[in-house]
């Protein structure tokens, strides 16, 4: 028996009563200037795994019969505006979407011109990264139908969406973009969509949590270069698909 | 055969890598956890709860039991920490099942009778120790419902995770609301099986502790194999 082993346990014991409020102390730690960055890194990895790995365009999110809908005061709203003025911001009275960046044939669409365009509506579940959930019915443009008029270039490989809401943005990759459930809602449980949920168009798609889905739409690009987001800056996973 | 002064070799380095590692990873896994329930710290859908025990509805939860500072921090800690959290798990059953150590860790339907013996001679309701393996057949079902736990606490997490991509997952624990609440439910056990294990190991074989860190035993209980 070496003296290292016979002080194992008597160490392990005081390095226990160490290391045990030291540990805690840490708590409510985001992991300091040493990890956090190595943290936020590693998320691209599981970021790829989301994207690679577990998505797939072919698969349909479940549809819910319109009577499940969450209430619509249980189905919580918020924007970055009215966080910071306690008012949802108005849309400007000549607001228009514009689809630019890497395409053939920029687009600047009204709400009318987008509501002739070809329609889905289904009633889905919300994921918040919080972790609660609700049912509502959303109706809208598939993005694919946008995609189609605007011809992107091979080079687009994300999106980028763009907010009148305090400079809220999203970026996206191509994939998730693409899947039939994605669109342009301009309705909400059947009505015009409120101010209070992203009006006159928002982004929606029940691949993705709720901070992926651009609110108060002013402009969508596609681009080369992957861009960031408004939560996705501060440290949020960028992928955010479910 | 070992003599007194030639400790039983107990655990392979494996086991007992992956045993201290699984204990830090479980805090970090279950600290960075309470940090990310604390964003909705309720169960069921909005203006739905489910009707079920939840000691920490609306939180609050303490910070020295929180990993991440905030939502985001919580968010990369868990899906970090997730990945070597699974690949232990991995590892370890790969070793019990190649090196045959399942055989002694199994809880088996013919385990049910030697338990009972077991749960009589710990109640002083049988005088001898009933015979026994290297682990006897309570310890056998304490070890095969922990893994069995850890592989709940997995899935559901990966059911919450994907619920869209991996619909069929989040199907078997009943949807993403109840696959939200297994989960969590899995951290209470967890934590109530580290306690009484660690009162086990202390009031009844301090020197397993030791096992668990040379790798031999030379306790009060010596292998029976």
């Amino acid at each position: 028996m070496t003296d290292a082993r016979r002080l194992t346990r008597r160490d392990f014991l005081r390095l226990g009563t160490i290391a045990a409020p030291a540990t805690l102390a840490a708590c409510g730690w985001d992991g300091g200037p040493l990890i956090e960055p190595r943290l936020r890194a590693w998320s691209r990895v599981n970021d790829w795994v989301g994207e690679r790995v577990l998505f797939s365009r072919a698969r349909l999110a479940r549809e819910y019969p319109a009577e499940e809908r969450t209430p619509e005061r249980d189905f919580p709203m918020y924007s970055i505006t009215r966080n910071r003025t306690r008012r949802f911001p108005a849309a400007p009275d000549d607001w228009a979407l514009e689809v630019g960046g890497l395409v053939r044939r920029p687009l600047k669409l009204g709400l009318a011109e987008l509501e002739r365009l070809p329609r889905v509506t289904y009633t889905v579940k919300h994921y918040c990264v919080e972790g609660w959930t609700a049912i509502g019915t959303w109706t809208g443009v598939p993005l694919t139908a946008i995609a189609d008029m605007a011809g992107p270039a091979a080079e687009g490989r994300y999106l980028r969406f763009d907010s009148f809401d305090s400079r809220y943005y999203n970026g996206w990759d191509l994939a998730s973009a693409m899947h039939p459930q994605t669109i342009l809602a301009y309705a909400f449980n059947d009505r015009p969509l409120g101010i209070e949920r992203g009006a006159p168009v928002r982004l929606y798609s029940p691949v993705k949590l709720g901070y992926k889905l651009t609110k108060y739409l002013t402009r969508i690009s596609f681009t080369s270069e992957r861009p960031g987001g408004y939560w996705e800056d501060q440290g949020y996973p960028w992928f955010g698909g479910v | 055969m070992t003599g007194p002064d030639l400790p039983a070799k107990r655990h392979h380095g494996l086991v007992r890598a992956a045993h201290w590692l699984n204990a830090v990873l479980l805090l970090g896994m279950i600290a960075s956890g309470l940090q990310i329930y604390l964003a909705y710290a309720h169960f069921g859908l909005r203006g739905e709860p489910l009707p079920l025990p939840n000691p920490l509805d609306g939180g609050p939860v303490p910070a020295w039991a929180r990993l991440g500072g905030w939502l985001a921090g919580g968010l990369n800690w868990h899906f970090a920490l997730a990945w070597p959290f699974v690949i232990t798990g991995l590892v370890y059953l790969a070793f019990l099942a190649f090196s045959g150590e399942w055989r002694s860790l199994l809880f088996r339907p013919r385990d049910v009778g030697p338990a009972l013996q077991m749960q009589l001679y710990y109640l002083r309701l049988r005088r001898d120790h009933p015979p026994q393996g290297k682990h006897n057949a309570l310890q056998k079902g304490a070890y095969t419902f922990i893994v069995l736990l850890g592989a709940i606490a997995a899935l559901s997490g990966f059911a919450i995770y994907k619920p869209v991509q991996l619909a069929w997952l989040t199907g078997l624990f009943g949807g993403y609301e109840l696959a939200r609440y297994w989960h969590f439910l899995s951290v209470w056990i967890f934590v109530g099986f580290t306690l009484l294990h660690v009162v086990l190991v202390f009031a009844v074989d301090p020197a397993s502790l030791r096992a668990m860190i040379t790798g031999r035993y030379r306790g009060r209980f010596p292998s029976h194999d």
